[in-house]
């Protein structure tokens, strides 16, 4: 076991090993953020189809299910930070000296900002966790614990700059997945010049489709003022059910205090 | 004056020869041979051959290179292929026949045993070159492709795209790399061979000059291999590297090495002609284009002229006035003829006042019938990369209007003389490559460079090493011996000198002096009275060089300008000896042709019809032998002595292309 | 004939340790017919003429194929134009009145040594450590007797004309060999000859890469661009696979 545990150390500490965790937890990443969308999309659907999405996720294998889920997520979010974290400071070491006259020839605008868009957005996540999952807002927490999951995020979009950052950090996002996408297959070794042309436009596609389907929501939100009627309806119903708690012990259907 | 020279050819039937010799050679047992240290100077495909395999075998090897990297040697230029008789086109092909074009195309100028020896392991090369994973082009059965190169009758060159001699080189290199690893070779890269050390008549080190630091340092060995490539730079502009000397093979000359045949020089036909005196280095194109090209000039010497002030394109010039010279002379080889005749053909008709480059000296090679008869993309196809490296260069698209191609130094066929166990004669010191004369007579054929180097290298002298080492007690000799001392202050000596000298004119202005002295006098075509004043002229210019040249900086780290000099300093002693050999050989043969040397119509040979006016004069009477040169101070004309050529195996003929 | 005339930017550094700067040169009179580097040869002519010392750059075949030349032009190594060394630049890309920025190849695993020359040694140590087929001369079967299919073989040549110029590792934002080292390894995995060794060359040569401090590859693709051969990536993508199996095989088989 030693020898194998050797070799993994190995592994990580190659520059390839590192570049091959990078590539398999941002496949990770990718496929979430597809799986994140599609069920995002349903708040079009309307509250209760998504109403009804948030409680299955919340209660998969009696609960535990979501943050096996989360954690495996967190993890591969980790090892991707500090991999390419890593990998940044040794392609920084590896060039002491600038050109002073520096010029490029291919490289997309995307593929150089990797590390920047790639921190932004982790700061964005951070931001959107507390928003949203941590809920260190009183009236977001409050709709969530009553169970209008739904009406919380259409309520976190009607703020202008959550909205605007959250498309912000979406665009960045695109700008990621752009160069991101197309080089999984390159690390992962099955990228070659026949596929190199599907690769790329596949790449780029799936970035734009990430990116208009995030951004749809706080434009239609926030922009557009879909959900605020709605909204009003739901804010007038937990206030009844506040005052109704009040009288009885009896709860909102679930609670959900996911802190971590 | 054959005294000295003993080629030490093993007796017995021709075929027999090489492997007898290695039966009777003595051997040096394997745990003995990890006591022996052999240094190897030059990292081209000889010496990097020679340094990988001695080091396999478990002697220590030193390898010296004045590039970055052992795998930059010139040999990396070769284009075309490389040659064996493995027969595998079934066109009968044998090691005879290979050994027979060998040696009637170096004009019957090499030794028998030596040119069978090499045309029988050629065959072990491509064995070898292919186990290292050298890329050869290959049919669609997954077997070894072959072509018809440089005139031959048989398709036996083994080829990889246009870079043979860069995949040979890397085969090579890889080799070199891999005993690096392994402890067996040391590298000394970007250090320069100032000189070589006798210890009692024998060779036992070097003094070399570390290039970035400037140390000069020595290093002792029981036995020194020069493979230090040809000395073609003496004409300034040549296909060779800029970095290409003769430092190693001068310097060895006068410790007391002879040089044999300096005057054979190849002058390859199909260059990119001269177009200013800026010009650093000539390009060559390969020779496969004149499988479809026809090389032409105009008939009159207006047209040429007109052309030359661009009045007049090529296209302008009617059918009927252009002339096919190849086509016309040698209708049979038309514009395949070998390379001493086609570049001859090309000097005399721009002597005739019918060349069309700007400065004359250029003719057409024409690819409009090809185009014509076989249509663009097959010529693209055959072609694509040339015509595309040639428009990068010229400017001009091929596919429209004709090249301008001219003749330039390529190879040098003469070097240090070596005696068949490759050894000069210099006790301990070897020679192997291009740098020594040995195997090409007075000419050399397409695709037997790379086959000349790798066989030295690979298979030769790691056999017949041991017959100098065998009688040698092994780290007998330390640089702890005076005579290492002793040289490397004669070489500081000499650096500090040409530093000192602080004048007024640069290294290249000599060389380039220089050069063009000996392209004119010493070049395609020689005469008596050309040679003459080249002799005059050559003291002249080493002596201004000496009292007037500028190197800028100090020694003490990287200067590449008292590189250059310490390497035209040689150049500059060593034309003489070329002039001196081209002068005493009064015949024309291969790669030396002497203008007063030559059929004219009323030639008993042309009139029996077996050659034609202009063709080269052969003197077998007189001059059937090497010219080894022996020094005698550099202000004193050296020794000639000469080995006689004995042709048991094959007669000699006049070689006729017509 | 027609001249251009030019100002250089050139990066002087007299050694190691000394200080580097940018140090303007005007380029008069120049043949448009010249090679860069023979336009450089032009001005260090007048350079020594005036007293001062040459600009030092390595240079050797002057025909694109020893890998010796490296200089950055305008940026780029060996310059925009794809599929050349810098010394198959011809002038005549250049039009009067032009400023040109001459600098090395830049990374730490290439020390500069003086002005535009530096030290590619990483490159030999790469190579010696799997970049090769371990066969002692002579000891070879006849070169016929293992076929090589021939989209094989002609892989295995597109890799390997590399000329080891390091104009990949310049050109790369994180100065990484990723391109050097994949062309080696394709070249020797993808003939039959090159199997029996293809993990330990492809472990060998990774590892000896990243400790001789050259960057990641983050796929810039900037390698190709500038790769006098048109080496593919398609071989980086090679390695990174023969890699992943090399490691998963030395840990647990």
């Amino acid at each position: 076991m030693s020898k194998a545990t050797c070799s993994l150390c190995q592994f990580w500490q190659s520059s390839i090993g590192k570049k091959l965790v990078v590539a398999v937890t941002g496949l990770f990443l990718v496929l979430f953020l597809a799986g994140h969308l599609a069920g995002n999309m349903l708040i079009f659907q309307g509250s209760e189809d998504f109403d009804h999405y948030a409680h299955f996720l919340h209660n998969m294998v009696h609960g535990w299910g979501i943050w096996g889920f989360r954690i495996m997520m967190l993890g591969a979010l980790a090892l991707h930070i500090i991999a390419t974290i890593q990998l940044t400071q040794a392609n920084r070491a590896a060039r002491p000296a600038r050109y002073e006259s520096d010029n490029t020839m291919v490289a997309s605008k995307s593929s150089r900002m990797m590390v920047w868009s790639g921190l932004t957005i982790l700061v964005f996540f951070v931001f959107h966790i507390l928003h949203y999952t941590v809920r260190t807002s009183a009236e977001l927490a409050e709709l969530a614990n009553h169970g209008y999951n739904w009406a919380m995020t259409i309520a976190g979009f009607q703020n202008v700059l959550v909205s605007v950052f959250y498309i912000f950090a979406m665009t960045l996002l695109c700008s990621h997945l752009s160069h991101g996408v197309a080089s999984i297959f390159q690390t992962l070794g099955l990228r070659s010049r026949k596929t190199a042309g599907a690769i790329q436009t596949f790449s780029k596609a799936y970035a734009v489709i990430i990116w208009l389907g995030f951004i749809s929501i706080p434009v239609a939100v926030c922009f557009l003022g879909y959900g605020k009627e709605e909204l009003k309806e739901v804010r007038a119903k937990v206030a009844v059910e506040k005052a109704a708690a009040k009288d009885g012990d009896s709860c909102c259907p679930k609670t959900c205090s996911d802190k971590h | 004056m054959s005294d000295k020279l003993d080629s030490k050819i093993p007796a017995g039937p021709l075929e027999q020869k090489w492997t007898k010799h290695k039966m009777d050679s003595k051997l040096i047992n394997p745990a003995n041979k990890r006591k022996y240290s052999v240094i190897v100077v030059g990292s081209g495909l000889a010496g990097g051959a020679a340094a990988a395999s001695l080091s396999e075998m478990g002697y220590k090897v030193k390898c010296f290179c004045y590039q970055d990297s052992p795998r930059r040697a010139h040999s990396i230029a070769a284009q075309g292929g490389i040659n064996a008789a493995k027969n595998y086109q079934n066109d009968g092909d044998s090691v005879y026949r290979l050994f027979y074009d060998t040696v009637k195309g170096g004009d019957f100028r090499a030794r028998e045993a030596n040119v069978y020896r090499l045309a029988e392991v050629a065959n072990n090369i491509i064995d070898q070159c292919t186990a290292q994973g050298v890329p050869f082009a290959r049919e669609y059965g997954g077997l070894l492709d072959n072509r018809s190169f440089g005139g031959a009758q048989v398709s036996r060159t083994f080829y990889a795209r246009g870079q043979t001699g860069q995949q040979l080189l890397i085969g090579c290199y890889q080799a070199l790399e891999k005993e690096i690893a392994k402890g067996g070779v040391e590298m000394f890269p970007r250090t320069e061979m100032m000189d070589v050390v006798l210890v009692d008549g024998h060779a036992k080190g070097i003094v070399t000059r570390d290039m970035v630091t400037g140390e000069v340092k020595s290093y002792a060995a029981d036995a020194v291999i020069l493979a230090t490539g040809g000395y073609g730079n003496v004409f300034f502009l040549s296909t060779n590297a800029m970095g290409c000397n003769v430092t190693a093979a001068q310097r060895a000359y006068k410790r007391g090495a002879f040089f044999a045949n300096p005057c054979y020089t190849q002058i390859h036909p199909t260059c990119i002609p001269v177009s200013g005196d800026y010009q650093s280095k000539l390009t060559l194109m390969s020779e496969s284009l004149r499988n479809d090209g026809r090389i032409w000039v105009p008939k009159s010497q207006d047209d040429a002229a007109a052309i030359r002030n661009g009045k007049k394109k090529p296209e302008d010039i009617a059918e009927d006035d252009r002339d096919y010279y190849l086509e016309r002379k040698y209708p049979s080889f038309g514009n395949l003829a070998p390379r001493d005749v086609s570049s001859r053909a090309a000097k005399e008709a721009c002597d005739d006042g019918r060349g069309v480059a700007p400065t004359g000296l250029g003719v057409y090679l024409d690819f409009r019938d090809a185009i014509d008869r076989l249509g663009e993309n097959v010529i693209r196809a055959r072609y694509g990369n040339l015509f595309q490296m040639y428009e990068k260069i010229t400017g001009d698209n091929p596919y429209k209007t004709p090249m301008q191609i001219y003749p330039a130094v390529h190879y040098t066929m003469g070097g240090l003389w070596v005696d068949y166990n490759l050894q000069t004669t210099i006790p301990g010191l070897h020679c192997l490559g291009e740098a020594n004369f040995s195997d090409h007579g007075a000419n050399r054929l397409g695709a037997s460079a790379l086959m000349q180097g790798l066989a030295d290298g690979y298979f030769v002298i790691p056999s017949t090493i041991a017959v100098y080492l065998a009688g040698e007690k092994p780290g007998s000799i330390t640089t702890e011996n005076p005579e290492f001392a002793q040289i490397e202050a004669e070489v500081t000596e000499r650096l500090n000198k040409l530093l000192n000298i602080n004048g007024n004119r640069t290294v290249d202005s000599f060389h380039r002096e220089l050069g063009l002295l000996m392209w004119d006098n010493c070049g395609m075509a020689r005469t008596k009275e050309s040679l003459e004043l080249a002799l005059q002229r050559i003291p002249e210019i080493r002596k201004e060089f000496w009292e007037n040249v500028r190197i800028p900086g100090h020694g003490d780290g990287l200067n590449t300008e008292l590189e250059k000099a310490a390497r035209l300093a040689d150049f500059l002693e060593f034309a003489e000896t070329m002039c001196h050999d081209a002068l005493e050989r009064e015949e024309s043969c291969g790669g030396h042709f002497r203008l007063e040397y030559q059929f004219t119509a009323d030639s008993p040979e042309v009139q029996a019809g077996s050659t034609q006016p202009g063709e080269a004069m052969r003197r077998d009477e007189e001059f059937a032998h090497v010219a080894a040169w022996e020094y005698q101070g550099t202000e004193n004309k050296p020794i000639r002595h000469v080995e006689q050529l004995e042709f048991e195996s094959i007669q000699l003929a006049i070689r006729s292309y017509a | 004939m027609s001249k251009l005339n030019l100002t250089l930017k050139v990066w002087r550094q007299a050694s190691q340790k000394e200080e580097g700067r940018i140090e303007t040169y005007d380029a008069k009179d120049i043949p448009i017919e010249a090679s860069f580097l023979e336009m450089l040869d032009i001005v260090n002519e007048r350079v020594i003429n005036d007293g001062g010392e040459p600009i030092h750059f390595d240079h050797d075949c002057r025909e694109g194929i020893c890998g010796q030349c490296s200089l950055t032009v305008n940026g780029i190594p060996h310059s925009k134009d794809r599929g050349i060394t810098v010394c198959q630049l011809h002038m005549r890309k250049f039009k009067s009145g032009d400023t040109i920025w001459i600098e090395p190849f830049r990374a730490k695993a290439f020390p500069l040594l003086r002005d535009l020359i530096v030290d590619r040694s990483a490159f030999d140590r790469i190579v010696a450590a799997g970049g090769y087929i371990d066969v002692r001369t002579g000891s070879a079967q006849d070169a016929n007797a293992l076929p090589v299919a021939k989209t094989k073989a002609d892989a295995s040549m597109d890799a390997a004309a590399c000329i080891g110029c390091g104009a990949c590792v310049a050109a790369c934002k994180n100065a990484s060999a990723m391109l050097f080292v994949s062309a080696k390894a394709a070249h020797l995995n993808l003939l039959p000859q090159g199997a029996p060794e293809k993990d330990a060359r492809v472990l060998g040569m990774v590892r000896k890469m990243e400790e001789e401090g050259f960057g990641n590859c983050t796929n810039f693709y900037e390698c190709e661009a500038v790769c006098p051969k048109e080496i593919s990536v398609d071989n980086i993508a090679r390695l990174n696979r023969d890699f992943a199996i090399a490691s998963a095989r030395e840990a647990l088989v």
